[in-house]
């Protein structure tokens, strides 16, 4: 009996990608010989998920995601560690792993882009052996819940992306998969999509305790849905661990929000206290190195009249932002 | 949750698979109804020249070229319009295209091998292209007076024949599509392909006109099996030792491309998923 479980033990990826000069002399120099470069893509990273997790996998473009993705589903074969998804080596494709895992990436489209969404799910039913009752209640209930009764009858080149992303997601767990690899699946989405996506891989979640890895460039995905990040920076893993733990390493700043009673028109000079971020007659935001805080919230409420003052970490997309831009370290 | 599928349910699966995809094609053509007659247009407009240029041959040449009379070349090409039909077959640059585009990965996500989707789409696909063909062959037999005499046993025997060579050409082309995973550029060897169908499969002229080198070539290749043959035996042309030496090779060569795709296949799959797509 499977567990849903997925298990990476020190997994890589190297990929010998062609390079050579620009110009005509080197294109014909390549073709004696051919000179390749090794690019670790994923460069060994381990870590276990719990069956019921979702866990966002972050990290910039480029940093391994897909392909760690990739390898977890089956596509692509690691160059070396151990993998096991739902008690599956992914690698071997068996029928029994297909059958429990999906992999939605937000830029591709599985469905059949000529035909109405509702006849490709119906290539589902029998592609996954589906019961024809079962597949009904399911699809109907996905359908309901997407509010896209309508939109499945229309063939799917003529949907909104939005709307195709919703219907894609409905095809992607028709065969109730107990392991979710969703990559990007908001991207490009407007905001009353992407939280509609979201409420339903939550509620899917809920219903059968699935395991769900998440990418996503949206914060807002991962705040919502994950209460574990896994970060990853040039195939290296950089953390794991819970979203708030993130913030707490690798925020060096506090974001101070000060409110302040009329001042007689008179503009006190902020950039003393730290970095002005906006300013106002009576309001105040200020960011602060992490270890000056409780200094300069002192010195604020002494020198100027406060009526209100909050101390915040600062939003979780400049965190992340600057965990990407930090040198490259080692864990 | 999951379901695990023995030997009778996996059958079970293939079956509706091919159903439910035969449908699904049917309905892909019926999305795109002038495309699709177009694109039997663009069909027809080859043995419509074979079928004019062998014509007028046959007057110069006082009545018959290589035993063929006017009104055999008419049969011979009309039949050539209706086999086309059903030997139409997922071509080797789809799976260049699939990789490209994305569309394998998704695929080899599923249960069921690709093979068996392109199976079931041939299948639905097949069906609308007969539909499309009956007027037009309706039409060509009118206007070309087509001389042919099947006995009631060639009759009988043709769709088995045809079914065979729809797979022959099916299998093969499925064969030569996977060299693909090897080279990102296989356009000059898809170039290849057609050219030596279109010499040794009877697609150009009838293999008895062609000079005996090229038909002991043909011998070696399956090409004959796709065109030539069903269309000679609904001519009338074919004896019953031939007919029993025809569907011999057209089994073989189904199982010979299937061994080779389920041998290369795995080794296809396994470099697809080291480099990546």
């Amino acid at each position: 009996m499977s567990t849903n479980s997925i298990t990476v033990k020190d997994l890589r990826k190297t990929y010998k990608v062609p390079e050579r000069e620009a110009g005509l002399k080197a294109a014909i120099k390549s073709l004696v010989a051919r000179k390749t470069k090794d690019v670790h893509a994923v460069d060994g990273i381990s870590f276990q998920i719990e069956p019921g997790e979702i866990v966002g996998f972050l990290g910039p473009n480029g940093a391994g995601k897909t392909t760690t993705l990739k390898m977890l589903s089956g596509l692509l074969y690691p160059t070396s560690g151990e993998l096991s998804v739902a008690g599956h080596v992914p690698q071997k494709r068996e029928r029994e792993f297909l059958q429990q895992i999906t992999l939605v990436m937000g830029q591709r489209s599985q469905l059949n882009w000529d035909i109405p969404a509702i006849d490709s799910y119906d290539l589902y039913r029998a592609i996954y052996g589906i019961p024809q009752e079962q597949f009904i209640a399911d699809r109907d209930k996905m359908i309901e819940v997407m509010q896209l009764k309508d939109l499945v009858k229309k063939p799917v080149r003529n949907l909104s992306l939005g709307e195709r992303m919703k219907a894609e997601m409905v095809g992607a767990l028709l065969h109730q998969p107990g392991v979710l690899f969703l990559d990007e699946p908001t991207i490009g989405l407007d905001v009353t999509m992407q939280r509609r996506i979201r409420a339903f891989i939550q509620e899917y979640n809920q219903r059968y305790n699935a395991t769900v890895l998440l990418t996503s460039h949206y914060m807002a995905d991962v705040q919502a849905l994950c209460k574990r990040v896994i970060v990853i920076h040039h195939g290296k893993l950089l953390f794991d661990g819970d979203l708030t733990q993130l913030v707490e390493r690798f925020s060096a700043q506090k974001t101070l929000v000060l409110t302040m009673s009329d001042m007689n028109g008179k503009t006190p000079d902020m950039a003393q206290y730290g970095t002005v971020v906006t300013q106002e007659p009576n309001r105040v935001v200020l960011r602060v190195a992490k270890s000056d805080a409780p200094q300069v919230t002192a010195r604020l409420l002494a020198d100027l009249p406060v009526t209100d003052l909050t101390v915040d970490d600062p939003p979780i997309e400049e965190v992340i932002e600057s965990v990407f831009d930090a040198p490259e370290t080692s864990e | 949750m999951p379901r695990v599928q023995g030997f009778a349910q996996r059958v079970k699966t293939n079956l509706q698979v091919y159903a439910v995809g035969g449908r699904i094609a049917i309905l892909e053509r019926l999305q795109y109804p002038l495309a699709s007659l177009m694109f039997m247009v663009n069909v027809l407009i080859e043995p419509i020249i074979y079928l004019v240029v062998w014509s007028s041959a046959t007057v110069a040449q006082g009545g018959a070229v290589g035993g063929y009379t006017a009104g055999q070349f008419a049969g011979y090409y009309i039949i050539w319009t209706f086999v086309r039909q059903f030997n139409l077959a997922v071509g080797p640059d789809n799976f260049n295209w699939r990789i490209k585009n994305g569309t394998l990965a998704g695929e080899l996500l599923r249960p069921v091998h690709p093979i068996d989707i392109d199976l079931a789409w041939n299948l639905g696909f097949k069906v609308m292209q007969v539909v499309y063909w009956i007027p037009i062959g309706v039409i060509l037999w009118l206007m070309f007076k087509p001389e042919v005499n099947p006995q009631a046993w060639q009759l009988l025997a043709f769709p088995i024949v045809l079914l065979l060579a729809a797979y022959v050409r099916f299998f093969v082309m499925w064969l030569v599509g996977l060299m693909c995973f090897w080279t990102e550029r296989i356009d000059s060897l898809i170039e290849l392909y057609f050219a030596a169908e279109l010499l040794f499969s009877g697609r150009l002229v009838p293999l008895e006109i062609m000079p005996a080198w090229a038909q002991n070539v043909a011998g070696y290749l399956p090409f004959q099996w796709t065109f030539y043959f069903p269309i000679e035996l609904l001519l009338g042309r074919v004896t019953i030792n031939e007919f029993g030496i025809g569907v011999f090779a057209q089994v073989a060569w189904i199982l010979a491309a299937y061994v080779g795709i389920r041998l290369i296949w795995v080794r296809a799959v396994r470099r697809f998923t080291a480099v990546g797509a």
